[in-house]
């Protein structure tokens, strides 16, 4: 049985950027611990020598010319943006 | 009998003989879907665009230049991108995203003449087997045998209901894990998930990268044949799509199975599984071989182990996929206090854009795949993915040409009914489906009875990769055999 305590829920939650108050964590702990222990019947399974699947099918990625192909889009790329100026994303202060 | 209750192959021969237009029928279903707001199917309604492509392919119809899908009305899956028209993945994250651009499935769709309805309720990211976690609300299953309002399952919930309810001819959905199989098993319709790679994934918004496919939902094997038929083909803009020539999928149809070996496999007969699922299976099985069809029981060793691998890849893919919704370029941003910076956008976005299924998924893989932990989950889990593969490998090398397996363990349930239920309670019903799509095999749901209640059930057939034509003539010889033509009752 994997449990996850709640320093390590609050850990995944700030690694994958999601904000999750501190009143949720010992519920997300005990949500992921559970399924964490679903997962751990893999433990079972007699997996020496074998390699891990990268492709579903077995096959080589297609080449082409390294050209460009596509552009010329600026206004369309920025259409969805929540905040865009002069032709940019605009985002709050990186850098101080 | 109404218009938009026509399949496809009947409505595309009315439309070539002249019987009647594109634009009568577009009218009719755009007519049923405003009469079906109780069910939720659709979410963003497309009349006008409806309408203009109507008109379109009835002049199309008249110069005889019509593909098959001409003039045909159809839903799209909100995961879709649709250019400008809301594509939101049911998720409050996409809310206000119309995308620039067309999917390239969409875009084949709308190049046969095709008539867009609108886009269809799904689960938020098309992580979910009950459509209960999209931003929309609920989908209702047009079945209802008792008081209680029912889940058309997940995530193509939307399709599904549409489709079985005679909203649309057609609809487009998404498997990742048994999103088309479950809900068409669960409303008594036909769902294809084609071969990993038949069907381009360019602007289908992500969940796992290495698991998706499109298919078609359609009421009957024909106009599942007929709809593949212009969804599939290479796709340069997809990678991972296979540039091997699309069969007439409609002329493999010919009914013939005879000396086709049928595989039984013992390791899904799981228990404390329902009589009624256990005669369903047995009752196809015996379909097949008074068609002619041999049975041979077959063993897949590592089908128990699909769930758990599947549940460490598809959040592993999917953490990585959704990394890119972070209030930048498209959706939602969270309102900011002051101070705040971009870490705390990022937080705080997600956050509110996500919804708690979507969270968790994600939060499990960033924990499968941080240091520490990748070897043991998701290296692990890729390694049994591999020996889930080989199984499928070795019984088709010995002969098999198909596998005929339950759609679903149960029929359809109440909505709310899992709302208390374990996250993996309701992983469970993706059981009998989720294998096909670790091993990137093409996966077929065919109506054939239904339970004590009244409910529609639905058997899976597994075919080899790039066999959708023969799995589709083994699926048509299944219905006619099964002769199920029970529809839902009108209550909406």
């Amino acid at each position: 049985m994997s449990t996850i305590d709640l320093e390590t829920a609050r850990r995944v939650a700030k690694l994958a950027r999601i904000a999750v108050p501190d009143e949720n964590l010992p519920h997300l702990a005990q949500e992921l611990s559970g399924i964490l222990t679903f997962m751990e019947q893999l433990n079972e399974v007699d997996v020496e020598g074998i390699e891990p699947m990268t492709s579903v099918t077995p096959m080589r990625l297609k080449r082409r010319a390294d050209g460009v192909t596509d552009g010329d889009k600026q206004a369309k790329i920025l259409s969805n943006a929540p905040d865009a100026r002069e032709g940019f994303f605009a985002v709050p202060k990186v850098v101080e | 009998m109404t218009l938009n209750s026509l399949t496809i192959a009947d409505a595309r021969d009315a439309l070539r003989k002249g019987d009647v237009t594109a634009v009568e029928l577009t009218q009719a279903c755009l007519g049923a879907i405003d009469a079906a707001d109780a069910l939720n199917a659709f979410v963003h309604k497309t009349p006008e665009i409806a309408l203009e492509r109507a008109r379109a392919a009835d002049a199309r119809l008249q110069s005889g230049d019509a593909p098959a899908m001409c003039g045909i009305p159809i839903g799209i899956k909100d995961l879709f991108c649709t250019e400008g028209v809301a594509s939101q993945a049911a998720s409050n994250i996409l809310r206000g995203f119309k995308p620039e651009y067309e999917s390239t499935i969409t875009s084949q769709l709308r190049n046969s003449g095709a008539v867009m309805l609108g886009k269809l309720n799904m689960d938020e990211f098309a992580m979910g087997s009950s459509n209960e976690t999209a931003c929309y609300g609920d989908v209702v299953n047009p079945w209802k045998v008792d008081d209680r309002r029912l889940t058309p399952g997940g995530s193509s919930g939307g399709s599904a209901a549409a489709v079985a309810a005679d909203l649309c001819l057609g609809a487009t959905g998404t498997d990742t894990g048994g999103s088309i199989r479950q809900p068409a098993a669960f409303t008594g319709i036909v769902g294809i998930k084609p071969t990993y790679g038949r069907c381009s994934r360019w602007g289908v918004v992500a969940f796992a990268s290495s698991l998706d496919q499109a298919g078609p939902m359609t009421r009957t094997v024909r106009d599942a044949a007929i709809m593949l038929g212009s969804m599939a083909g290479h796709d340069v803009k997809d990678s991972t799509s296979a540039d091997l020539t699309v069969p007439d999928f409609e002329a493999a149809l010919t009914g013939d199975i005879k000396g086709r070996k049928i595989g039984i496999p013992r390791e899904y007969r799981m228990d404390g599984m329902p009589p009624e699922i256990e005669k369903l299976w047995s009752d196809g099985t015996a379909m097949l071989k008074d068609a002619g069809a041999q049975i041979v029981d077959i063993t897949l060793p590592h089908t128990k182990y699909a769930l758990p691998a599947y549940y460490v890849i598809a959040p592993a893919e999917a953490s990585s996929n959704l990394a890119r919704y972070d209030g930048v370029r498209y959706g939602h941003r969270a309102a900011l206090a002051a101070g705040d910076g971009i870490t705390e956008m990022y937080e705080k976005t997600r956050a509110e854009g996500f919804g708690p299924e979507v969270q968790r998924r994600v939060m499990i893989g960033t924990y499968v795949l941080s240091a520490g932990f990748y070897d043991a989950y998701y290296n692990r889990a890729r390694k049994v993915r591999a020996l889930i593969k080989r199984d499928f490998e070795q019984v088709f090398a010995e002969g098999i040409d198909a596998i005929l397996t339950p759609a679903t363990p149960s029929a359809a349930f109440g909505l709310g009914e899992m709302a208390d239920a374990d996250p993996v309670e309701m992983y469970l019903n993706d059981v009998f489906t989720v294998t096909v799509n670790l091993a990137g095999l093409p996966g077929i749901a065919v109506p054939t009875g239904l339970d004590s209640k009244g409910l529609p059930l639905g058997l899976q057939l597994i075919g080899k990769p790039w066999g959708e034509a023969d799995l589709l003539n083994t699926a048509y010889v299944l219905e006619n055999a099964a002769g199920f033509v029970s529809k839902p009752a009108k209550w909406w």
